[in-house]
This record gives C-alpha cells, structure tokens and sequence, in this order.
C-alpha cells in the first residue's frame, strides 16, 4: 500500500492483468528465450515509464503537448553522445545523465513559462511547432547528432552482451551484461512509474487534477496554477528524457527515428488514450497491449493480407498489408475514444464497481 | 467617448494598420541585407506565393477555430487527399498536361483542381459528423479524435496509392520564368499568386458584404447570441467546416504541382506551418491568417538566402515573437 501511495488497481481484474503483465516483464530472460521477447519486454518498461509520465500531463493536467519526444529525444541523445564522445565508461554514462536531465528540465520550464503568454488551447500547437523544429535542429547538427544516421556507440563492460556474471553451467541460463542492462531498464522504468503514482497522490497531483476540471476555479481558490501547470511539465520532462536514457542504453544507438520522430509520439498517444487516461496503471496496460501488437500483430496481418491476395479480393491486401498496422491501431485509438473514454482501465474499474461504463472521473 | 446624435452615421472601427506594415518593412528591409535587387525580387515573389498557398491552406481552419472553437488536428489530411485526388485527372491526361499550349494546360488542370476540392470538402463533411460532432466543446478529445483521423487517412493514402513519391510535373505552359529586365520570376509563382489573391478577395466579400457572412462574424464573436435569434449555426458551422476542407485540398494540389511531387507525409510539415500561420494571425481572423501566411513564408525564404541553418527554426522565433507582442494574435477576433 504505501509503495503504491495509497492507490491500488480497485479492480480484481486490473490487479490480475497487471501483475501478469509485471510478473512476465519481470522473468522474460528466464521464461522467453531469445533476443525478441527480451527487446518487445524491455521496449514495454520503457514505454510504460514514458507513457506514465506523459499521462501526468494529458490525464492529470488535461494539458495536451506534442513536445514530449523532444525530452524523450533529450536523454537518448545525451546519453549517446557522451558515450560515443567519451568511450565506453561510467564517467560518460554519468555526464549524459548529468547533462540530458537538467537541459530538459530547463527546455520545460521555458515551453511552460513561455505558454503562460498565450490562450491555454495553444499550448498544443506551440509544443508541436516547437518540437518539430527540435526534430530538425537533431537532424541538421549532423557533427553532433550525427545527423538522420544518429549515433551508435558502445556500453560499459559491464553491460555487455559478451560480459557472462552467471554462466549457464551454474542455474541452467546464462545471466549477462545483456540480462543485467534489462533488469536495468526493468527496475528504473518501475521506479519511475511508482515515483509518478506518489507524485499524483500527493497533494500537488490533487491540484493538478482540480486545474483539470476547472482551472478557474482552482485559481479562485487560491492555487498558483501557473506554478502548478510548469510544474508538472517539468517533472514530466524529466521522467521522458529518463526513459529516452533508457532507450538508448538498451538500444545502443540514439537517432531520430527511434527517439524523436513523430510517430513517436503518436504512439504514445495511443497507448495513453488505450490504457486509460489519468490512471498511472493504464500506461502499464496501453505500454504492453500497443507494444505486443506492434511486434506480433504485424505477422498476423502479413498472414491475412497474403491470404486476401490468393483469393483476389481488391484493396484488402493493402489494407491488410503488415505496414498498414497503423491504420488498425487508428481505428481502434477514435473507437476508444468515443466508446471507451475512460480506457481500459477505467473499464475494467467500472466493471468490478458494478458502475455502467463512461460514468468514470 | 462622446455620444452619438441620431442621425449620425455609425462610427467606422479603427484600422488597425500595424500588423500589414511588418511584412512590409520586412522586405524593404531585406534589400540592403540581400544586396542584388534581381534576387530580392525573385524571394520576394517566392515568400509571396508560398505565402498566399499556406493561406489558402489554413484559412478554412482559422474559421473553424475562430467559429466553433474545434481544433482539427486532421486538417493536413484534407491537403494530402486534395493532392492526391488531383493525380487521378493530372496523370492520365499527362499528354495534355505536357502539350505548349496554355489553354490545354488548364483544360486538364481545371477538373483535376474542381475534382481535388469536391473530394476533399466531401471528406470534410463526413469527419465533422463522424468524427467532431460527437465531441463538441471539448479540446482534449476533439485533438485526440482528429488526430485518430489523420493516422487513419493518412495510412488509408499509403495502402491505396503505396509508399512511394509520385511525381507530379507541372504543366508544359506553367514551367520556365518570365524576364522582366534581369529578374526571372517563375510563371508557377504568379500563378499561386493569383490564385491566393482571389481566395482572399473572395472570403473577405463573403464575410464582409453578404448576410452569410455577417453570420458568420457574429458567430466568431457570440455564437450563442446568435442561435438565441434564430439562426441555425449548425449548419453554417458546417458549411465553413466543408469548404476549409475544400480550400485545403486546393491548397494540397497547389503545393503538390508546386513541389512537382505527391506523398502521403507531404502535409506533416505544412500542418505546422498552418498552425504557426493561426496561432500567429489570431483565431479566426483572415486578415490575420493572411498576413500571418506571408510572414511565415518570408522568413522561410529571406531566412533561407541569408542564414540556411538558422531558417530551418525560424517560424519558431516568429511564432515567440508575435505572440510577446500581442498575445491573441496579430488580429485579436475572438476573446480566447
């Protein structure tokens, strides 16, 4: 209880699906050999830890930013660069850290500052202009970034693939610098995401979520919303650029197609709106389902696409096509919108609480 | 203010005339900057036209946002379908297309751009009930839903016309330049020009001497005043709503032929361009669209001869500069 801040699932069946969900992240090296279900475990951490974060803006704020790869960019490119500049060693994982984390901070603090200026339905457009020329700048400072290339670099010893800690001989699986780097990934996403469960507890997040429903009102109130709102954009940019250190430790490689891009952000979108939005569970829930269909449902879809193609049915086999996955996803992100607006969490909550479905919040 | 006897004629509001000088004092401040008059005046027609296409792109979404307080996200869709819904006439009549002679040329363009914009405004009337009605007066979910609407479109393009950049030569007539003295200006750009200019024309009568568009402007001002006399807005929301979509997918075939190319992505970067032309110009306000439209394209182009890294962030500078100085916009029409 207190290490969820005092804010449990409240449904029996979301406490089964997240404890399945964690428990299988948790032993994926042991129970899913091979390198594809340990990146899909590894991308899910990640994505949960980001997705929460962004969540902390989009469902606790109700503030809609499309800046947040640019942060998630940040760390990915701090922590690669230093690598690739300094060589493989802790002194460089530690400056990427030292300097990824407060250059976010500070570039959150200018957009929030700076969106204080302008009607608040701005804020969206501002963050995505902003961002794109981010996107830009990351692609332009090619001596830096190295450009739509990005930069490949190497990871201490320790956290090496070739690095055996446990040899198989000994508990019947190898445990390498490649298993440490994800139980890594595993333990700081989930610390993240238990930090961002205390941070909407708090008092400060009952703030955040009176800003939501009334700004006005939370200001009459006596609340320096301003303070709040930047606040939170902060503490959300950190956590992304975290997650893009992260990333681009389990990666080994930072460039614009993995850290910044716009489908990126898209993607996050989704898992937010999927999972349930102003619920930290559901980025766990969005993470995991959009993850597990970007790797597996691809393959179903080349299936049914070559199958549309022998039977010689116009359109369906582009519509089917693997590459086309996105569209489904589309479709599925409107409907729940319109039909699910409390996502799966709120469903599943709705559910246990005997309550008809919409009635959330 | 003093009062007013009963036979006075009423009061005409103030010009405000500050925010046409700056893209005024912008290109004659460019001149000693550039150095060569024949390059100024070929940037200058470049920001112009690149300008009057960004206008008519996001002129239909000014108007919504200025009217019925919707954010479309989608609104890049409607210019990518525009472009591509011109391929179907413009590729196979290439041979027309590539003819000398001007009046073939347009006998083939002239479908092409009616068909581009039949289709997209038809679009835009099935996303507003399908997708925007449900979801009126609420900013977060009509971002997500037209969002959702964007990806859909976008990937429907992908699978129907494939991945790949169709290439989209410009008319045979429409290529080249004119000579006046040593200042070539690209025939294409008087062209947009042109075009540009009487989509503005035509907004600003129709919002300023019809009863439609007195309508209109009311809504922008006090929608709510307006449904108690009487008037459907609804509707006439929705008569806006389909011909920004329209306009957009003008603007779609403009840029494509522009471009001399088509792609499903094509409109990623316009629809942060159209944003910064809105947010700068002020919510529903044409006048501010416009001007906003060319200040954007002035400083992509005068930005991109004098300093090429620095214009790629540019519009950024813009869009924090204008809005210190007034921060609803250049032309202040709506309170939000």
């Amino acid at each position: 209880m207190m290490l969820l801040s005092g804010d449990p699932p409240r449904s029996r069946v979301l406490t089964i699906v997240l404890l399945v969900i964690i428990l299988a992240l948790a032993a994926t090296p042991f129970i899913f050999p091979g390198a594809k279900a340990m990146n899909v475990a590894a991308k899910i951490c990640i994505f949960a830890a980001l997705v929460a974060s962004y969540d902390l803006l989009l469902g606790y704020t109700g503030t809609v930013s499309f800046a947040h790869t640019m942060f998630y960019g940040i760390g990915s490119y701090a922590i690669a660069i230093a690598l690739y500049a300094m060589g493989p060693n802790w002194g460089a994982v530690a400056t990427g850290i030292v300097i990824g984390l407060p250059l976010a901070a500070l570039l959150a603090l200018a957009i929030g500052l700076f969106s204080l200026r302008v009607a608040a339905i701005f804020f969206a457009m501002i963050t995505l202009a902003v961002a794109s020329a981010f996107q830009v700048l990351a692609s332009q400072m090619s001596w830096l970034t190295g450009g739509e290339d990005g930069r490949s670099f190497q990871l201490p010893d320790l956290l090496r693939p070739g690095t055996v800690l446990i040899p198989k001989s000994l508990m019947g699986f190898e445990f390498n610098g490649r298993t440490l780097t994800f139980y890594l990934v595993f333990v700081a996403s989930s610390l993240m995401i238990l930090g961002l469960l205390r941070v909407v507890n708090s008092p400060f997040g009952r703030v955040l979520q009176a800003i939501r429903e009334n700004r006005f009102r939370a200001e009459a109130l006596g609340f320096r919303t301003v303070f709040h709102l930047t606040y939170a954009n902060c503490l959300a940019a950190l956590v992304a650029a975290s997650a893009g250190i992260l990333n681009a430790l389990w990666l080994r490689y930072a460039g614009p197609d993995t850290s910044l891009s716009f489908s990126i952000m898209l993607d996050i979108l989704l898992m937010v709106v999927i999972g349930g939005m102003g619920t930290i569970y559901g980025a766990i829930i969005g993470a995991a389902i959009f993850i597990l269909a970007q790797n597996y449902l691809q393959s179903l879809m080349g299936v049914a696409s070559k199958a549309a193609t022998e039977a010689g049915l116009p359109l369906l086999p582009g519509l089917l096509h693997p590459d086309r996955w996105l569209l489904w996803l589309g479709l599925l992100f409107i409907a729940s919108v319109y039909f699910f607006p409390t996502g799966v969490v709120g469903r599943l909550r709705n559910v246990g609480a005997g309550k008809p479905s919409g009635s959330a919040h | 203010m003093t009062e007013l006897a009963a036979n006075d004629p009423l009061p005409k509001p103030k010009r405000d005339l500050a925010p046409i000088l700056i893209p005024i004092a912008l290109a004659l401040a460019m001149i000693p900057l550039i150095g060569s008059t024949s390059s100024w005046v070929t940037l200058t027609v470049a920001s112009l036209a690149m300008g009057m296409m960004i206008f008519i792109m996001a002129s239909g979404l000014t108007l919504v946002f200025g009217l019925m307080d919707v954010l479309n996200f989608g609104h890049g869709a409607f210019i990518a379908v525009g472009a591509y819904i011109g391929t179907l006439i413009l590729l196979p009549f290439a041979a027309a297309m590539q003819t000398d002679s001007l009046l073939i040329n347009l006998a083939a363009l002239a479908p092409a751009v009616l068909l581009s914009m039949a289709v997209s405004g038809a679009l835009g009337l099935v996303v507003e009930r399908v997708l925007i009605l449900p979801v009126y007066g609420q900013h977060l979910k009509q971002i997500l839903m037209t969002t959702g609407g964007l990806i859909v479109a976008e990937q429907t393009l992908y699978a129907i016309w494939g991945p790949a950049i169709i290439p989209l030569p410009l008319p045979a007539s429409l290529r080249g330049s004119v000579i006046l003295g040593d200042v070539a200006i690209a025939k294409y750009r008087l062209l947009a020009m042109l075009v540009g200019l009487i989509v503005f024309v035509a907004i600003q009568l129709v919002l300023n001497r019809t009863k439609l568009g007195l309508l209109i402007r009311a809504g922008v001002e006090n929608r709510e005043m307006v449904e108690a006399l009487g008037y459907r807005i609804r509707r006439l929301f929705l008569g806006v709503f389909m011909t920004g979509s329209a306009l957009a997918g003008l603007g779609g075939v403009m840029w494509a032929l522009y471009r001399e190319q088509v792609h499903a992505s094509m409109s990623d970067d316009l629809t942060v361009l159209i944003f910064i032309v809105v947010i700068i110009g002020g919510l529903g306000s044409i006048g501010g669209c416009f001007i906003g439209a060319i200040l954007v394209a002035m400083v992509a182009n005068y930005g991109g001869f004098l300093l090429p890294k620095l214009a790629l962030v540019s519009n950024i500078l813009l869009m924090v500069a204008i809005p210190m100085w007034r921060p609803r916009g250049l032309y202040a029409v709506t309170s939000r």
